[in-house]
């Protein structure tokens, strides 16, 4: 980063996006989030216990509190700070944390915004009913727009509801959450596949949104595929009837094909519909599997063994039924490119018994209803493209998100898909144009409430991450529907959420005020603060920091000119934001302000608030 | 309130020969007002330290009374310490030293506790050599009792109140000169690049070594027209030379320039690499410092660095030919050597 540009003067200006973006960087929670979720906010109100006030916050940024808390894929728990305080320190249970405010909020039906009983005379079309076609609808319902939502499935969710077993996510959670939207005058056409796109636009919506998912998983063209095909099935249609009751049961042995997520709610779902030997194979080694590490987790800890370096290469059929399963055992090995190839280890085959397969080896998009005359460009993937700010098709008023419009994410990046799509949807329907996004609402407001004292909780707990407590396994398996995670009760909620540091918190320098007394070079905790001579290359500044300062990631915080002409630097990739800086001070020319950060959505500030 | 300290480190956080960090060198959090030029001090002592790979327990902490004399509790944690009396921080160390001579002594202590109440016990440490470190944190001022002028108050400096001091100051570092001591120093709070390297030349010096550090008091004495605020003491510090300590086990790997710089040898083997900032200021010279030190005064500048040493001194334990081991590590066979020997002794005197 150019040093020039993250200069922090007297009075920072906040309305300036070269400080927006600094700040923004340093809470890495947030900022990793794709909807920007106001993460160590949140987590306050945990700790004080207000569950409902928590979850409104996630509910207007992500609209599925409840369901995320129990099943997204957490961009944000890698990027924690605490993870990087040392060797055996992980990452704030950011996600678990969300699902106890889902879990213990009050009513919050009073809360949800008034929707308008005259509406704005703007049709809104949703194809699909999962969380990217929600979140479009929920964002624009308050403003008034007539929206009519289309979906094959029996009930709202898209995947949500097909893919994900209910023994990680309980039918009334999701009900829940998709009633919250539903119920805000949508009119619903579910069982209902759109087969022309065409044929919706003749219907004059003002808009159309694209929210279909990446419903077709892949299949593996290998000997034996045929004639087996009654006990082969694609892992997403399998899970798919599993969710909507029209597949109750499974062979006793079962080899699930695969290493992703997908994979890892296959066998544990056919662990609870009567499989006894459950194997997962991968063609990759271990630890490059796809599937989230404590998806993995929970499958080992069900007893499935996953074998890797397996690679398929025949369904053996006996008397026209499948048997077993042939598989090449291979290594990784790298190119000087660093492109890999698995190589064929010269061991015999082996051969595995079986009496279903579920392939469970990626998902693709498919859009055979999209007529490929009626303006909608496709890439060469054979995907329409979608801008990747506005969602829009080359078509002005036909907008894409969620999988549908890259290709296979989670829920979400196709959240923060809707809530784009639905302001370009707005700006669309009201005539403006739709490439001048509206800004961040952010805020920078000092935290000092009195000597020692500041607005939020600045020690640094020393808790080692909470572990979520599990059904009993035996229990867990009798029944596709109960939930295996029990979630945190209220003290291991408390002691989890006290492990956030607040990263929020910034702190915030005006070298006008210092008297370079070194106190707070002195007392921080982690070393990240050094006067020094200025520096026009980053590197030597970074090198000549007290602690070198080698996360590149991680921006530096360079004051203006000191009165000797030095600076001060702070090196922001472990700050504890402990205060002490600002505590040991004695001219206040360190403070700890907090940055609010809200990105923008069609329906900023439209729920009531919690008394 | 939330006042404490996290347990957390920096992950890189640099270890020493002990295969220690910084943190095992540290103390409580200090309850001094924040940004406090004493706490600079305690700063440096614990990077000291922990530089030159000295074990905690080698080392004891002695202090008297004031803000200075509260220190000792914020930096080495792990070593011994004894908060003394008033003034009386040299004869608790002086004792200490002849019990244990193996120890490492630091002695805190401030203006008031030492140019005041301390001066007669000063006086005598000095002149007998006693192998320690003491440290002035020198503020010009009472800061525990509300900031009134102190003993080393300079003349025409104005207090926070307006008042001007009309009293000759006393300059302990002439002082300690005057009376023999064998490693003056002055420095400055505020320039750790000066006083780290100080304190390491100090605590290698076998005798006695003292440092004035002038210690802004950042509430009572910081203010316009004070001569030891922060703001003066940068406008007005002149140093003798730049500074390098280089312990004796490390091989001297920085060429330095011919002609303006010094190398002075300690008795231990370590060296302090000088690079002159003033020509032909020599450190083994104590009457060319008594005038400079003047000189610089007399300028209205506060000369800084190392200002003497005497690199082969005579200590109190040489003196007096005490004992080489600690006195709590003698068995009762030397204590108590026997009536023979007890005979030979009263022999000697008849």
């Amino acid at each position: 980063m150019d040093i020039k540009t993250n200069k922090k003067g007297a009075n920072v200006d906040i309305k300036k996006k070269e400080n927006v973006d600094f700040f923004h960087q340093v809470v890495d929670c947030q900022y990793a989030c794709p909807a920007h979720t106001p993460v160590p906010e949140y987590i306050r109100l945990i700790a004080q216990g207000k569950y409902t006030e928590a979850y409104m916050i996630n509910w207007q940024s992500n609209v599925f509190p409840g369901i995320l808390g129990r099943t997204c894929d957490r961009p944000c728990e890698p990027a924690c700070r605490r993870g990087r305080l040392d060797d055996s320190e992980e990452p704030v249970a950011i996600c678990r944390l969300k699902r106890v405010a889902a879990d213990n909020k009050d009513e919050i039906s009073t809360l949800l915004p008034d929707i308008p009983k005259e509406k704005n005379g703007k049709r809104i079309a949703l194809i699909g009913g999962g969380p990217a076609s929600l979140t479009v609808a929920r964002d624009l319902a308050p403003l008034g727009y007539d929206i009519t939502l289309f979906d094959e499935q029996t009930k709202g969710g898209g995947m949500i509801r097909s893919q994900i077993p209910s023994f990680r996510l309980p039918d009334e959670v999701l009900d829940e959450e998709v009633n919250y939207v539903l119920d805000m005058g949508i009119s619903t056409h579910f069982n209902k596949r759109v087969d022309s796109l065409k044929a919706v636009l003749d219907d004059d919506y003002d808009a159309v949104f694209i929210g279909t998912g990446a419903p077709k998983g892949r299949d593996l063209d290998l000997p034996g595929r045929t004639e087996g095909e009654a006990n082969i099935h694609i892992g997403v249609e399998w899970l798919a009837n599993v969710a909507f009751k029209h597949t109750d049961a499974i062979g006793k042995k079962v080899i699930v094909l695969g290493g992703g997520n997908t994979a890892m709610d296959c066998c544990r779902t056919a662990l609870r519909l009567g499989g006894e030997q459950v194997t997962v194979t991968v063609r990759s080694p271990f630890a490059t599997m796809k599937a989230s590490p404590w998806e993995i987790e929970d499958a080992q800890h069900e007893g499935i063994p996953i074998l890797d370096n397996h690679v398929p290469k025949e369904f053996i059929i006996k008397d026209g039924k499948l048997t077993a399963m042939r598989f090449e055992k291979v290594k990784a090995e790298f190119d000087d490119q660093g492109n890999r190839s698995l190589v064929p280890l010269d061991e015999p085959p082996v051969i595995i018994e079986c009496d279903d397969v579920l392939i469970a080896v990626g998902q693709s998009n498919s859009f055979p209803w999209i007529e490929r005359d009626i303006g909608i460009a496709f890439n060469k993937w054979d995907m329409p493209k979608v801008n990747r700010t506005t969602f829009a098709t080359t078509l002005p008023n036909v907008f894409v998100g969620g999988d549908a419009a890259f290709g296979p994410e989670n829920v979400i990046t196709a959240v923060a898909h809707g809530h784009q799509a639905a302001i370009s949807i707005d700006l669309h329907c009201q005539g403006q144009d739709i490439k001048q996004r509206p800004a961040p609402d952010v805020t920078l407001l000092s935290q000092k409430m009195g000597v020692h004292e500041w607005s939020y909780d600045s020690q640094v707990s020393n808790d080692d991450r909470n572990i979520v407590p599990l059904m009993e396994l035996q229990e867990a398996l009798k029944n596709l529907n109960n939930e295996v995670e029990l979630g945190f009760d209220e003290k291991r909620a408390i002691s989890e959420a006290a492990r956030c540091l607040n990263c929020d918190m910034q702190t915030v320098f005006t070298e006008k005020k210092c008297i370079e007394c070194d106190a707070c070079v002195d007392v921080c905790p982690t070393k990240v603060l050094t006067m020094t001579s200025k520096e026009a290359d980053e590197q030597i500044l970074r090198n000549k920091l007290t602690v070198p300062a080698k996360n590149l990631e991680q921006p530096l915080y360079v004051s203006g000119d000191l009165a000797t002409g030095r600076v001060m630097v702070k090196d922001e990739d472990l700050c504890l934001h402990c205060g002490l800086c600002a505590e040991r001070c004695p001219t206040a020319a360190w403070d700890l302000q907090q940055f609010t950060y809200n990105e923008a959505t069609a329906c900023d500030n439209l729920a009531h608030k919690a008394d | 309130m939330t006042y404490l300290r996290p347990d957390f480190r920096h992950p890189d956080a640099p270890t020493n020969d002990l295969g220690y960090t910084s943190k095992d060198y540290e103390g409580a959090l200090s309850t001094l007002c924040a940004g406090c030029g004493h706490d600079s001090i305690s700063a440096a002592l614990i990077q000291a330290c922990f530089e030159m790979s000295i074990e905690p327990h080698q080392v004891a902490k002695i202090s008297g009374i004031g803000c200075s004399s509260k220190t000792p509790t914020y930096f080495l944690g792990n070593s011994h310490g004894f908060n003394s009396v008033h003034g009386r921080m040299p004869s608790v160390t002086t004792g200490a030293n002849l019990a244990n001579r193996d120890l490492k002594y630091v002695g805190v202590s401030g203006d008031g506790d030492s140019a005041s109440i301390g001066l007669g016990q000063f006086a005598h440490v000095v002149r007998r050599n006693l192998n320690m470190l003491y440290i002035v944190e020198n503020n010009g001022c009472y800061g525990l009792t509300k900031g009134q002028m102190s003993a080393t108050t300079d003349i025409d400096s104005v207090n926070k109140s307006g008042m001007v001091n009309e009293h000759q100051p006393i300059d302990l570092v002439n002082l300690a000169l005057e009376l023999g001591a064998t490693f003056v120093a002055r420095s400055f709070s505020g320039d750790k690049e000066q006083l780290v390297p100080l304190m390491k030349a100090a605590m290698s010096h076998r005798g006695f070594a003292f440092i004035d550090v002038v210690s802004p008091c950042v509430t009572f004495n910081n203010n316009a027209g004070s001569k030891k605020s922060y703001d003066f003491v940068r406008e007005h510090n002149e140093a003798t030379s730049a500074l390098d300590f280089v312990p004796m086990k490390d091989e001297i790997t920085t060429t330095y320039e011919q002609g303006s710089s010094q190398e002075v040898t300690l008795h231990d083997g370590s060296v302090i690499h000088l690079t002159k900032a003033i020509k032909g200021f020599d450190p083994c010279d104590r009457r060319a410092a008594i005038k400079a030190i003047k000189d610089h005064n007399e300028r209205g500048e506060i000369l800084t660095g190392l200002l003497y040493v005497d690199t082969d001194p005579t200590d109190l334990h040489d003196m007096y030919g005490t004992s080489c081991k600690p006195l709590n590590s003698l068995k009762e066979d030397v204590l108590c050597p026997g009536n023979a020997t007890l005979q030979s002794i009263n022999e000697s005197f008849r």
